[in-house]
């Protein structure tokens, strides 16, 4: 199968593979780009745990071709984290225990971002809608909700 | 209490050390891992229920550009099946599952080849050329229904499990009250959010086999594959890395591990296995479906005589690595918090053509909690006493403890060790107001609305023993790490046994590293599984970190001439007992001093380390009270939870965080058994359940506020930390209180006999009952 030549903007930091066109996103950054933070749940587009961002907006990594994502920038959840200090998002998920296994939390982490950075001011009702988009088979949620109002709180505030 | 004691120790509702990683994506789970070299195995399963295996073609699929083998039964025809996890069970051998399907196919989603190339991709279109031939019979897919031929001359009720005790005829005979009810669990499983992985490596230099992403009991599955191999247990190693949760269905031997273990060996390079979510809802273990026939006695006053229980267990296809242990545990655990003259359980134990099913969290109590509490609510009916009366009458009192009951499960006789549940279900009654919450239920009722209260009440098991240990070692710098055979399937594995350290040692618990899951650091593990490391391993490490302790002060009295008595550690310095505050020297120097050619170390052995040991006769049993309040739509059927409660009490938490955690996580998994998951299969034994827009998880959405009600008012009396396990206590009651719950929420509509309570049989009810009151 022909192999085409992409270059991947994978938190600012340029990935330059060869790939066949049917490699997903997700495939192609956890296998090709060596970023195994990002995790594969379904397949499906239905668990969320692949979530990254495109171009500021969470999507389902599992759902998108390696090659779509040519020259755009990609955020990862190895991207939260700036200059040593974790993210508000992962620190409050540390504060509120809003992780037991921890598989579907990059997922949640990206997808809050992603949320956050658009709507800071989101209301509870909406964010339990957008967050009932990822599954988790741990925690139950709650401390999940917990801790990304915690966070947007501390975003809002500045720190 | 010490300083550190205080921030760190037994307890503290501490962050947990397992975090960072995880949050940064830095996390090591099986996909995660790779080996240079590697091939990726794809399995080849069927897609027949039940039907003879004519034949396997796999010419076009090898030759494929980029594939390595492909194999059949025929191919691995020296391997046996996979065993019992308790060793050889000559009565249930016949039915355990071979590695590939050889003369027969038994579910759909057996594995019958394998293929093995350089990219997955590559394997995965390689596999859909591998032409399987299948001469199709008629699926079983009723247990309830007779029992049929499994193969000649055997039959499909691979077993009856029974249990009882008393003379349960009799007291039927006298009784002034029957009660029966007819009620059925649906099939459904513990769907960890990462699917199952395993990579075979073998390393000819050291002529080690090593199966990387083990789980749950990495210890006894070296044991097992060493058996499977004819391999020496020093020749075989089992690596677990993160674990996207567990839930009792993963980190059994299935066949994909033993195929990449084979290939691994034969092929000369390292076999990575990753399954995707369509196989895993087919190929990992079910559990939970059986059919309960149930019927009690009860005396003038509401008192129970007896219990007569005849059960039908959905086992699948093959008996796996479990044996018949959730039929046993069913049978044992069933009576639960109540007191019980006479009992009487038959589990028959039947195959069909599903899914073979196995343990999952709560294995056995789900169950039998939802069947005992929905026959104490009929009870309660037709005895015309509340449904908290009934209870209340029959609790077992804390003056009963420890209860002995002539039952067994997981081989232990069941021995309540402590327990005060008619104080618990007060706590928990006054926590949430019910006198109240029944008067407001009332009202709104009145007003047309369907809204109900439920309660259930239930004894968990944890802590199996009889033994575990764990070894600590001090290092120079300071540092403690803390070698397990434990597991973590992301339950705070890590952190709970640092604390424990903590408590003992002194050391703040940053400073320790817990080893668990390597099968090269220890020889003994019990890994994670029946709510035990807690107990077990917890004990072991805080007899481990009490002979530290005794050694590291018995060292710093010579040192510093003066009485061991007079000395303790606070954050990982030795102090004066009367001078906490000023430390006096620290455990790593301590180590320094006791290094092998050190001067001061005198007769003393080398190194600051030593293993610890705990053994235990018997489980030990928590206990819970769940209440839920629940609203169903007429339009609808769908039902909401308005309010839940979980009162627990767990003898003593050592972070109630986390068990408040592993409470409200259990619970929202088992609403997803108690309202929307389930395997179902049309009449040809095809699974309906393959993808997760069919086999529905709840979300955030479907989840209400979780009140915690957590108490230490029964200590655990086995073991010496006092505490019992929080694992599977959420999940346990979760189908009893909903089914409760809805159950009065229908008032005279209907009566909920089946899990998972779905809405368009709710939708139905309610229609139906409107007919009837139109006409």
């Amino acid at each position: 199968m022909g192999k085409i030549a992409i270059s991947l903007d994978i938190n600012d930091v340029l990935h330059d593979v060869t790939v066949e066109a049917r490699r997903t996103l997700a495939d192609v950054i956890r296998d090709d780009c060596g970023r195994t933070g990002t995790h594969i749940g379904c397949e499906h587009g239905v668990c969320g745990a692949c979530t990254i961002l495109v171009d500021g907006k969470p999507v389902r990594s599992c759902l998108m071709f390696a090659v779509q994502a040519d020259g755009r920038k990609i955020r990862t959840v190895e991207g939260l984290r700036r200059d040593g200090a974790l993210h508000p998002l992962q620190e409050a998920f540390i504060e509120h225990h809003a992780l037991q296994c921890g598989f579907c939390t990059p997922g949640f982490l990206m997808l809050a971002t992603g949320v956050l950075e658009q709507h800071p001011d989101i209301e509870e009702s909406e964010l339990v809608e957008i967050l009932s988009s990822n599954l988790c088979r741990c925690t139950g949620y709650e401390n999940i909700l917990k801790a990304v109002k915690a966070a947007a709180a501390r975003m809002r505030h500045g720190r | 209490m010490t300083q550190a004691k205080r921030q760190t120790g037994i307890g503290a509702s501490v962050t947990r050390l397992e975090d960072l990683p995880l949050v940064t994506g830095s996390g090591q789970f099986v996909g995660d891992i790779s080996f240079p070299h590697q091939v990726h195995m794809r399995v080849v399963r069927s897609s027949n229920a039940h039907g003879v295996l004519v034949g396997v073609r796999t010419a076009e699929a090898k030759a494929m550009n980029g594939v390595v083998a492909v194999w059949t039964a025929h191919d691995i025809r020296d391997l046996p099946p996979i065993d019992f996890r308790e060793g050889p069970n000559e009565k249930l051998a016949p039915f355990r599952q071979p590695v590939l399907a050889r003369d027969r196919v038994r579910y759909v989603g057996e594995p019958v080849a394998a293929v093995f190339a350089v990219d997955p991709y590559i394997a995965e279109d390689a596999a859909e050329l591998v032409a399987v031939a299948v001469e199709e019979r008629t699926p079983i897919l009723d247990a309830s229904a007779a029992a049929a031929e499994f193969a000649d001359g055997l039959s499909t009720e691979a077993a009856v499990c029974r249990q009882g005790y008393g003379n349960v005829d009799t007291a039927f005979r006298n009784a002034r009250h029957i009660v029966e009810v007819d009620v059925s669990i649906g099939r459904h499983s513990g769907v960890p959010l990462e699917t199952r992985g395993a990579i075979g490596r073998y390393d000819a230099a050291r002529d080690v086999l090593e199966l990387h992403g083990a789980a749950k009991v990495p210890h006894r599955n070296r044991e097992a594959i060493a058996r499977i191999f004819g391999r020496s247990l020093a020749a075989v190693h089992c690596f677990e890395g993160h674990v996207g949760g567990g839930f009792g269905i993963r980190g059994e031997i299935y066949p994909e591990d033993i195929l990449v273990l084979a290939a691994a060996m034969r092929l000369g390079r390292p076999v990575k296995w990753i399954e995707d979510r369509y196989e895993h809802l087919m190929a990992a273990n079910h559990s939970r479906q059986q059919h309960h026939k149930i019927r009690a006695a009860f005396d003038d006053h509401g008192r129970l005589l007896a219990i007569d229980d005849r059960f039908f267990h959905d086992q699948g296809a093959y008996i796996r690595t479990h044996g018949t242990r959730v039929a046993d545990m069913s049978c044992g655990i069933l009576p639960g918090p109540y007191r019980l003259p006479h009992f009487r359980a038959d589990g028959y134990f039947r195959l069909t053509n599903k899914t073979p099913a196995a343990t999952y969290r709560a294995p056995g109590r789900y169950e039998t909690n939802f069947v005992r509490e929905r026959l104490m609510d009929a009870a309660a009916k037709q005895l015309g006493l509340s449904r908290v009366e009934i209870r209340r009458r029959n609790l077992l009192q804390s003056s009963d403890m420890p209860h002995v009951r002539p039952l067994i499960a997981l081989g232990d006789e069941v021995v309540l060790d402590s327990g005060d549940y008619a104080r618990l279900l007060d706590k928990a009654l006054a926590h949430c107001g019910w006198d109240d919450l029944e008067c407001k239920v009332q009202e709104r009722r009145k007003s047309g609305e369907l809204v109900g209260l439920g309660i259930a009440i239930y004894v968990e098991k944890s802590g199996l023993g009889p033994t575990d240990g764990a070894r600590i070692h001090v290092h120079p710098s300071g540092d403690v790490e803390v070698i397990t055979g434990g597991a973590s399937l992301g339950q705070g594995f890590e952190t709970v046994m640092a604390q424990v350290c903590s408590e003992k040692l002194g050391v703040d618990y940053r400073k320790i590293r817990v080893v668990h899951g390597r099968t090269d650091r220890i020889d003994h593990g019990i890994g994670a599984h029946a709510s035990r490391a807690t107990v077990m391993t917890g004990n072991a490490v805080a007899v481990a970190a009490e002979k530290v302790r005794a050694a590291a002060l018995e060292m710093a009295a010579q040192l510093l001439q003066t009485e061991a008595s007079e000395l303790t550690i606070v954050a990982g310095a030795v102090v004066r007992v009367a001078a906490p505050n000023e430390p006096l020297i620290r455990l790593g120097d301590i180590v320094t001093h006791l290094r092998p050619t050190s001067s001061s170390r005198g007769a003393r052995a080398p190194g600051l380390s030593a293993e610890g040991w705990f053994e235990t006769k018997h489980m030990t049993y928590p206990y819970g009270v769940q209440i839920a309040q629940v609203a169903i739509d007429r339009g609808t059927g769908a039902v909401r939870i308005e309010r839940m409660l979980i009162a627990y009490d767990i003898g003593r938490a050592i972070n109630p965080m986390l068990v408040r955690g592993q409470l409200v996580g259990g619970f929202v998994q088992g609403l997803g058994g108690a309202l929307f998951e389930e395997f179902q299969y049309d009449e040809r034994g095809q699974p309906l359940s393959v993808t997760f827009a069919d086999y529905l998880l709840p979300t955030a959405q479907e989840v209400p506020d979780v009140d915690v009600l957590l108490t230490e008012d029964a200590p655990s009396t086995t073991n010496p930390l006092g505490v019992k396990g929080a694992g599977e206590g959420g999940i346990a009651g979760v189908g009893a209180v909903i089914a409760s719950a809805i159950d009065d929420a229908l008032g005279d509509i209907g009566t909920i006999t089946q899990l998972p309570v779905k809405p368009q049989m709710l939708k139905a009810m309610i229609d139906a009952h409107a007919r009837a009151s139109r006409r």
